[in-house]
């Protein structure tokens, strides 16, 4: 440690503790949000939303657009209450996939992400195949796992971890890397391990960015869910999509299609409310 | 605390040499700076920028190992932070994702130790954040973050309080009460406290002796006593004393900037690079 001292420097410190040399877009998108104040905002939303779908409606109903092209949102809401019980089943083991191969990729990442910043060095080696993990659409990959794991929920999950977990690693490895060399100096001056500095420093600090990795791969796995489940097998809502797209069943089929972007404004939101109550003071 | 003898310094500064090793070369940071601080004394260290006043205080909290000589705590040599010694950073250097009351924890919490409830709420009445424990540092004006780090430097009832610049960014207003703060906190306690600071008023007003460090590689140029008795008004700001001090300080690190050049050759042989960081 002796010559290895950096020579204090606080401009860095500052920017790096202000997060301003982070680009935390989605982040701020949690923060400054806006929120809805009044009923009468409410009533302009709604109304709104009424004007466009109910436009939409009228003009497929008018220049007599044809079900199989595009069916009316009026049918879309009835084929979604009236098949929805034969929906749900699919619906939930399209959650299993996305909840466990998720779970999966989302620790191994956020370790990998805590190891690899500790290590320069290591971090330089595998920084390349992290970017092709990254990169590559692990979609590619799901007719491989199915011949070597069957039709089940084994190759789908797979590809769910594969395709969370590089995207937590990603942004988690951006948020460790966060040095803040005046709080690390704070936490060893009161004599702090390393391990304490981790905890106690680095992590709430790498967590805004952790949070935006997170939330990214979670949606990442449920594009990778839906797509291995329409490459093969018999369930799951990527295979309700083929199926009710093979027989023409298309109000039917655009309920799935409402239940998947439902899905993905849930985990938006689920992590948005994490975020709001974990990372605020990061704006 | 203290049972050295009163002949032993607080901080005894003995030949204290830094260099740094840079990318393109070795930085002579502190050059065989030596300098006592007697307890319950106030020491300011002013000199140029980028002189070292930062790295000399850094090793004397024990963050940063000298390269040569050596750095006494009552008359022990300091190898690594050390509970009875207070760091107040530039900047407050609060944790954003906690709040006050978290922030003063910290210590108690690196440490495993229960914080000393009483202790602290007096030092909060004291600087006049009583009521803020919940608030977290972006809810706060600079003034009041800066006090918080001090409470949380004082919470563990350190006998030398460091301080790196700790106004630097406040405005002069802030600054001036925050100076009262710091010399009632004195009054109350009777900490040691170095003080680095780029303002030689703040210096004066604050500190016993002033230590003017030379340009980079630091050493110490001077060392002025400022005579005044405590508590200090800052009607002495006024008296000729203070203004021809004022001069004489200006004068040392003003004049310190010019024979530079010919000062240089002196190190070439050393392989030493001068760069500003």
């Amino acid at each position: 440690m002796s010559g290895g001292d950096a020579i204090p420097e606080f401009s860095k410190a500052k920017s790096g503790g202000d997060g301003q040399d982070v680009s935390l877009t989605n982040l701020s998108a949690f923060a400054s949000g806006p929120g809805i104040k009044s009923g009468a905002e409410v009533a302009a939303i709604l109304a709104v939303a009424v004007v466009i779908i109910g436009g939409i409606e009228l003009a497929l109903r008018l220049f007599h657009v044809p079900q199989y092209i595009m069916p009316p949102p009026s049918s879309i809401v009835y084929a979604l209450f009236d098949e929805f019980p034969l929906i749900a089943p699919h619906l939930g083991y399209t959650l299993v996939e996305l909840i466990s191969g998720f779970a999966i990729g989302a620790v191994v990442g956020l370790v990998m992400a805590a190891v690899i910043t500790q290590f320069p060095f290591a971090e330089k080696i595998v920084a390349p195949y992290i970017l092709i993990l990254v990169t590559t659409p692990m979609l590619a990959l799901v007719p491989l796992l199915i011949l070597r794991f069957g039709f089940g929920y084994t190759p789908r999950i797979i590809a769910v971890a594969l395709a969370a977990g590089p995207m937590v690693m990603i942004n988690a490895a951006t948020g460790f890397r966060r040095v803040d060399s005046a709080k690390i100096a704070l936490a060893r001056s009161y004599g702090a391990s390393t391990l304490q500095i981790f905890w106690k420093i680095r992590a709430p600090m790498a967590l805004p960015m952790i949070l935006v990795g997170l939330m990214i791969g979670a949606i990442f796995g449920l594009l990778t869910a839906v797509g291995a489940e329409m490459v093969g097998g018999g369930f799951g809502l990527g295979n309700r999509l083929t199926s009710y797209s093979s027989m023409i069943q298309m109000p039917q089929f655009f309920a799935v299609v409402l239940i998947l972007s439902t899905l993905g404004i849930l985990i938006y939101v689920l992590f948005f409310l994490i975020g709001k109550k974990w990372a605020s003071w990061e704006t | 605390m203290s049972t050295a003898s009163a002949r032993t310094p607080k901080l005894g500064v003995q030949a204290a040499t830094k260099v740094y090793q840079t990318g393109s070369g070795d930085l002579l940071a502190l050059d065989r700076c030596s300098l006592d601080v007697q307890p319950n004394e106030i020491v300011s260290i002013v000199g140029p920028s980028g002189c070292g006043k930062t790295t000399l205080l850094w090793s004397m909290s024990g963050l940063h190992r000298l390269t040569g000589g050596a750095i006494l705590l009552d008359g022990n040599e300091i190898t690594g932070p050390r509970p009875e010694i207070g760091i107040v950073f530039q900047e407050a250097n609060l944790l954003p994702w906690r709040n006050l009351d978290a922030n003063i924890n910290f210590p108690f919490e690196i440490k495993g130790e229960k914080p000393d409830r009483a202790w602290i709420a007096h030092l909060l009445h004291r600087v006049g954040l009583d009521g803020f424990g919940g608030k977290f540092p972006r809810e706060l004006s600079g003034g009041m973050q800066q006090r918080a780090a001090i409470v949380r430097a004082l919470a563990l009832k350190p006998s030398v309080l460091l301080m790196d610049e700790p106004f630097g960014a406040l405005d002069s207003f802030t600054r001036e009460e925050m100076n009262h703060l710091v010399e009632e906190i004195w009054l109350d306690t009777k900490t040691t406290i170095v003080f680095i600071t780029h303002s030689i008023e703040e210096a004066i007003f604050l500190s016993d002796r002033v230590v003017v460090l030379t340009t980079r590689p630091g050493r110490v140029a001077k060392i002025y006593d400022v005579p005044f008795a405590r508590p200090r008004s800052l009607e002495i700001m006024a008296t000729k004393e203070v203004f021809d001090l004022t001069n004489r300080i200006k004068m040392d690190i003003v004049g310190e900037r010019r024979p530079q050049a010919k000062e240089q050759p002196e190190h070439k042989s050393a392989e030493i690079v001068r760069i500003r960081p």
